[in-house]
């Protein structure tokens, strides 16, 4: 994937603006508008700037979500507004809020309808480790369940701490970081689809 | 004292005098507490609904006491609206026995007795649908029974698939009805709420709905944790308006400790309590409108509620689940200015209610999309349970903060809004005008903070400063022994309650004198709403699904606790 998008006039001629040039002088048009990089690395500028999130809102954090989401933390300034409530439309799962052993199924079931790319993000304390209710009814972290990317800490965390949570998806998605929790897991018994 | 002892005239001649010998009456901080053997609920019940003694059941929950001969304890809570009494019903119950249940006469009791039967294991005779409530299908035992662990966590692996009630009177005619599921994570129904109907075009055949993706086990921790621990994990109940329900709780335990917090700690309670109802409507409001479409009142209308959260952050640091009260008062005083900037923002606030009532009230769509929809008459009602302002848009103008009016309240000049069909518009119309109230009273008493101390000064309850801990031997000690043994109410029971945003938010609280609670309940306000859902939306269009659903303003972590 090392091709540049400055060497790739190959043809004798093209067309221009409706005008005809040569290679030389494309070769000299290019420079003034094109840069090069690598195509790995400008998916993943694409990719990161245009998360679209599947927001998983069950509790207290679904609410402190929906601050993120509003006029006054703005996610859209980091590209991540585009809410997509169908997982199959999204690439990034928020899951905001406590997960119960009931939940827990479905869960994994929404995660599974996610296409590749996809990203997880644990945000509070309960989605991440079951929080202060260490209870018979509470999934003791959603880690147990699906690969996670990002935690982050709180309960609820403050906007400013999931905002901060994406730019550190973000970091991850454009330093090309090897994700091993997520390229090892294998969905639980129940959930082996067929 | 004086009605309890009519009510015992009355209830001699109406049941058996061999049984009434048994019964017990006593008093209770105020509330009437009547123990009767099982075979007595019905006509007794019967009694007291049908004269209309009590027009309320407000709660029925267990109590398990392993090593009693009689195990358990089912108490029901009933209220009257007229005169503002309530009164205990007990009845013991040993391992296997089952009692009659009281859906009959109120349709209310439903969920309440299967809740009971789901966290004990007690057999409501008669109950039209007696299934687990809050657990999930594959879970086995029950969770409150004092020989449950409470961390003794039981896998699911599958949801259930799509299932109605049973109804004797339902009959497959042949048509081709369309199933549907809505949930449990759907974002219209802004938590963990599963709706699943039958549709026979766009019209509702049958509809159901199925809790419990969010039980927390909040009653089970409370038994796990001292007093003052319990108020974070109350925050979490309507998180919404967290404040609410900590004046709720720590008022409950007060209560049984036979302490009065002083006026300042009063006046901010009030403040808090309100400014949180003002945003618990607003998520209300907000999100029920962007379901329907008006995404720009949910914009606008969050931009306010960022501005109380601004407050309570200047108060505490934390935004959402502030756990600002403490047994005896308050957790700290408010920084200087707090209160100015409090009359600041109440003064925005107004600006943006009124703005609301502009975007809103007369928009055709709105009006199109709410008017007529999931009405409900005030007998209904309050046959389901229900309190607050959903209640209140029925025509019943009933509001704790008049009718049993605690701290500060009866002195403050504020109205009950009522509304009179019940339906969606009607809620919203109603919540816009508590807004307004509510407004109101936090400029009375941010005009008139009461001088004095935060929290009173009691060394059993409250902790003594960090000055005082660091500073000398007492304090330290003080300390030490508040901190390892807890604070310890009295042996004793209390049913408490308060206005919460979304009604009557009852703390039900049996002490053994240790320190820590030995059961907790909490008597939820949407969790009574909540069950009349199916039978509103059923013959509607399923688009008024949602919007009958967003004016509930069901808080899955209240609803599920």
């Amino acid at each position: 994937m090392n091709a540049s998008t400055g060497s790739t006039a190959a043809s004798a001629s093209t067309s221009v603006g409706g005008t005809s040039v040569k290679d030389a002088q494309l070769e000299e048009l290019s420079r003034s508008f094109a840069f090069t990089t690598r195509l790995d690395d400008i998916i993943a500028w694409g990719r990161k700037n245009s998360l679209w999130p599947m927001p998983y809102g069950t509790a207290c954090c679904g609410i402190e979500l929906m601050s993120v989401m509003g006029p006054k933390y703005d996610l859209a300034r980091f590209g991540a507004e585009v809410v997509r409530f169908s997982p199959r439309q999204a690439d990034l799962l928020i899951v905001a809020g406590t997960i119960t052993e009931k939940m827990a199924p479905i869960l994994v079931h929404i995660y599974q309808q996610m296409l590749d790319p996809k990203y997880v993000i644990s945000m509070g304390a309960c989605a991440s480790s079951g929080g202060f209710y260490r209870a018979y009814h509470v999934l003791q972290g959603i880690d147990k369940v699906i690969p996670v990317d990002v935690f982050v800490p709180g309960c609820p965390p403050t906007p400013e701490a999931v905002l901060d949570g994406v730019l550190a998806l973000q970091r991850l998605i454009a330093t090309h970081q090897p994700r091993p929790w997520k390229d090892n897991w294998k969905a639980p018994d129940y959930a082996q689809l067929g | 004292m004086h009605s309890l002892d009519n009510l015992k005239k009355e209830l001699s001649s109406v049941v058996k005098a061999t049984t009434f010998s048994q019964y017990k009456f006593s008093e209770s901080l105020g509330h009437g507490v009547l123990e009767l053997p099982k075979e007595d609920i019905v006509p007794v019940i019967r009694f007291l609904r049908e004269t209309g003694k009590f027009d309320f059941l407000m709660d029925v929950c267990g109590v398990d006491y392993p090593e009693r001969q009689k195990r358990f304890d089912v108490v029901y809570h009933l209220f009257s609206s007229k005169t503002y009494q309530r009164l205990r019903i007990k009845v013991a119950l040993a391992e296997g026995e089952e009692i009659d249940s009281i859906t009959p006469f109120w349709k209310g009791a439903n969920w309440f007795e299967r809740e009971t039967f789901d966290m004990f294991g007690i057999r409501f005779r008669g109950h039209p649908n007696l299934i687990k409530l809050l657990t999930h299908h594959q879970f086995v035992g029950h969770p409150l029974r004092k020989d449950y662990d409470a961390d003794a966590q039981q896998h699911c692996d599958s949801a259930l698939p799509i299932h109605f009630e049973p109804d004797p009177n339902y009959v497959e005619d042949g048509r081709s009805l369309v199933p549907l599921n809505i949930g449990p994570s759907h974002p219209a129904t802004h938590g963990t709420l599963r709706v699943m109907v039958e549709l026979d075009g766009e019209k509702i055949h049958r509809a159901n709905v199925e809790l419990g993706y969010l039980h927390r086990c909040f009653e089970k921790m409370a038994e796990t944790h001292p007093y003052n621990q319990v108020i974070p994990y109350t925050d979490r109940l309507n998180y919404c308006s967290a404040p609410l329900n900590n004046v709720a709780y720590c008022k409950t335990v007060e209560r049984l400790l036979g302490v009065e917090v002083p006026p300042k700690a009063q006046a901010m309670r009030i403040i808090l309590s309100e400014l949180a109802r003002v945003i618990d409507h607003i998520v209300c409001i907000g999100a029920n409108a962007v379901d329907l479409g008006a995404l720009t009142t949910f914009f606008h209308l969050f931009t306010y509620r960022e501005k109380v959260y601004t407050l309570f952050e200047k108060l505490c640091g934390a935004r959402l689940t502030v756990a600002l009260t403490r047994i005896g008062g308050m957790a700290q005083d408010a920084p200087p200015g707090w209160f100015n900037d409090v009359m600041q923002t109440v003064k925005e606030i107004r600006k943006g209610v009124d703005e609301l009532d502009t975007l809103l009230s007369g928009n055709k769509i709105w009006i199109q999309r709410t008017q007529g929809v999931g009405a409900i008459s005030a007998d209904e009602a309050i046959a389901w349970g229900y309190t607050g302002p959903c209640l209140r848009a029925a025509g019943v103008s009933l509001d704790l903060r008049k009718a049993d009016p605690y701290y500060m309240y009866g002195q403050l000049d504020f109205e009950v809004p009522i509304g009179s069909t019940g339906d969606v518009y009607d809620r919203y119309l109603v919540r816009v005008a508590e807004m307004r109230e509510s407004l109101k009273i936090v400029e009375q008493v941010c005009k008139n903070i009461p001088e004095g101390d935060y929290t009173i000064r009691d060394r059993g309850i409250v902790l003594p400063e960090k000055k005082d801990v660091y500073g000398n031997i007492e304090g330290l000690m003080n300390h030490f022994m508040l901190i390892i043994k807890g604070l310890r109410p009295p042996v004793g029971e209390i049913y408490d309650a308060t206005e919460g945003a979304n009604g009557e938010l009852g703390f039900y609280l049996v002490s053994d004198g240790s320190g820590r609670p030995y059961r907790l309940h909490v008597r939820p306000p949407c969790f009574a709403i909540y069950q009349s859902f199916s039978q509103q939306v059923t013959g509607g269009l399923v688009a008024d699904v949602i919007s009958v659903l967003g004016s509930m303003n069901l808080i899955a972590g209240e609803l599920d606790r």
